[in-house]
């Protein structure tokens, strides 16, 4: 095969890619408190403490109830901006965009902190809210990358039929474009969710005592005692996350398949 | 009578988008355009007790300033403070923020080139949706784990020594954490796929012909790359480079868990000053400061690099 030591690179980069995710199910089934080699042995016990700690519990009904909130929000907040880009020209369109997409690049300290201080000098009570208000923030940009995608690949004509059958433009919205976008939008919900429930830094810094899970991780692993539980939880996790998003690709390829384009490829 | 038809069309059209992208516009602006002109404005201000007095200072940046509290009506002020640029603590996480954001850049994005390459020029185009999807699947998994994960890998009797003691590399255990190398590639690692992607986007833009174009011309396989395939890369690169280095700056996660709080960063300055230390006009002026560094390096960047990113004529 040519260039095979391009291909022999290819794959140790996936393995410095999966190094960390790989080792989750070895040491959740380690018996050992230490997360160290050499393993010790066979156990299930972590998983039992997954499933028995109430506190772990109430974060995830938190971040779950923060998630479909956030995602919900943010891929309506997407279909409007993504369709007024891609089908529009307005003035001031550049920075808008620009503003709204900010926050894929803006750090996420400063902006939780930003809001924060705000937050604080009008006298808001942190809470699950305030959290949610954040992560729309944080997907709605990835939502409005996908979802222009989806109204992009559009073809205008069908639309232009639409009008000449003698539909207006809500329900030609309706009849026409929405199941054509349907996927899109689907992917846009699954991609946002699965971010706001990885989301750190703003859970933590504008959350309140309602811990979100990642926040309960992090507390978590400052105990030595507790790392093997997470370490269980993590696994628990990965399985989740790409079952999900097996899903969220699975409904990306239908989209490009009834929209008679050549799949490109990714998310992003 | 044609011009002013397309004036009014042009009108309905723009009050169409204007109107569509009102709710998301307006949401932006309120929860960031807002707060982050709020910051600008407190980093200009007085720091009181658990507030801020509207008086303009530039202490906040350079020089020395002194908190405030009411004492029977009179404010008095309490503690003296240098500035972001003054103070030498302060200054030294902003230098050492930059170059560790400097160094994880320059390593994601040298890793990510060749994979992108690899994929775009070497995987047959069916399977090249699979292989974005392998490189994607990891980052969708809880990054707070992810981070910590580093640990048990570059540990003590983690799993690199480990490897390492057994293949007889090394007699004595290395020790990697709580170092800012070890930073480095956690967050090297963290940033793999947004660094991959927009090179690959570049890379699969470009005429095979071209290449082809070049070796007939008697180019070797890797000038041809040199003069060919690098330069009409260069967009995806500078995507790469400006997507990985302006939210490495502000990490605070790595700092905390990889770096063992050694070896703190901007982020981890700003929880601390404006939270503990309650001084919010000297956190606001480290986050504005941080965020004029990485804008001004963007644009250098972006200046350097402009011959790269002109479209086709």
């Amino acid at each position: 095969m040519k260039l095979s030591g391009l291909r022999v690179y290819a794959f140790a980069f996936l393995i410095f890619l999966y190094a960390p995710i790989l080792l989750l199910p070895l040491f959740a089934f380690n018996d050992s408190t230490v997360v160290a080699f050499p393993l010790k042995g066979f156990t299930t016990q972590w998983f039992q403490n997954v499933w028995n700690d109430s506190d772990l519990w109430q974060a995830v009904r938190n971040s779950l109830l923060v998630a479909v909130s956030a995602s919900v929000i943010a891929t309506v907040f997407g279909i409007f901006a993504a369709r007024a880009s891609t089908r529009y020209a307005f003035p001031g369109k550049g920075p808008v965009m620009g503003l709204i997409m900010l926050p894929m690049v803006l750090p996420d300290m400063i902006m939780a902190m930003a809001l924060l201080v705000v937050l604080l000098a009008m006298n808001v009570q942190l809470s699950l809210l305030t959290v949610i208000m954040g992560h729309v923030l944080i997907c709605t940009p990835f939502a409005v990358a996908i979802l222009s995608s989806a109204f992009q690949s559009l073809d205008k004509s069908l639309e232009e039929a639409a009008y000449d059958l003698g539909e207006g433009p809500i329900s030609t919205f309706y009849l026409v474009i929405l199941p054509l976008v349907t996927p899109g939008i689907i992917s846009a919900l699954l991609i946002s969710f699965t971010i706001s429930l990885d989301e750190f830094v703003v859970s933590n810094f504008l959350g309140s005592k309602d811990k979100l899970l990642s926040v309960y991780i992090f507390g978590q692993l400052r105990f030595p005692k507790s790392v093997p539980t997470i370490m269980a939880l993590g696994a628990v996790l990965v399985a989740l996350s790409v079952a999900l998003l097996a899903l969220a690709e699975f409904f990306r390829r239908r989209g490009i398949a009834k929209t008679g384009l050549k799949d490109t490829g990714g998310f992003l | 009578m044609a011009d002013a038809k397309r004036g009014r069309l042009w009108g309905s059209e723009a009050a169409s988008g204007l109107g569509l992208v009102s709710p998301t516009a307006l949401y932006a602006i309120l929860l960031l355009a807002a707060p982050l002109a709020f910051i600008l404005i407190a980093s200009f201000l007085t720091d009181g007790y658990l507030t801020i007095i509207p008086k303009f200072q530039l202490c906040n940046y350079f020089g020395e300033c002194s908190s405030y509290k009411e004492v029977d009506g009179v404010l008095t002020a309490t503690q003296k403070y240098r500035g972001a640029w003054t103070d030498p603590v302060l200054f030294s996480v902003m230098v050492r923020s930059l170059i560790v954001s400097i160094l994880v850049t320059v390593t994601t994005v040298a890793l990510a080139y060749p994979m992108a390459y690899f994929i775009s020029f070497n995987v047959a185009p069916a399977r090249k949706s699979i292989w974005l999807f392998l490189i994607t699947i990891p980052f969708w998994t809880s990054y707070v784990i992810r981070v910590f994960m580093w640990n048990a890998i570059l540990g003590f009797s983690g799993v690199l020594n480990s490897i390492m003691l057994g293949i007889g590399l090394i007699s004595e255990p290395l020790n990697m954490t709580y170092t800012m190398q070890a930073m480095v590639v956690t967050l090297a690692h963290s940033f793999a796929p947004f660094a991959i992607l927009p090179i690959y986007v570049a890379l699969e833009k470009i005429d095979r012909s071209l290449l082809e174009a070049g070796q007939d011309l008697g180019e070797t396989r890797f000038a041809t790359f040199l003069r060919v395939t690098l330069p009409l890369s260069m967009s995806g690169v500078v995507a790469a480079v400006l997507i990985v280095f302006i939210p490495t700056i502000g990490d605070y996660v790595t700092p905390k868990l990889v770096g063992g709080a050694k070896f703190p960063m901007i982020a981890n300055a700003i929880e601390v000053l404006m939270l503990k230390g309650d001084n919010k006009p000297l956190g606001s002026a480290i986050a504005v400061s941080a965020m004029l560094i990485v804008g001004l390096i963007s644009v250098l960047f972006l200046f350097v690099n402009r011959r790269y990113l002109r479209g086709p004529k």
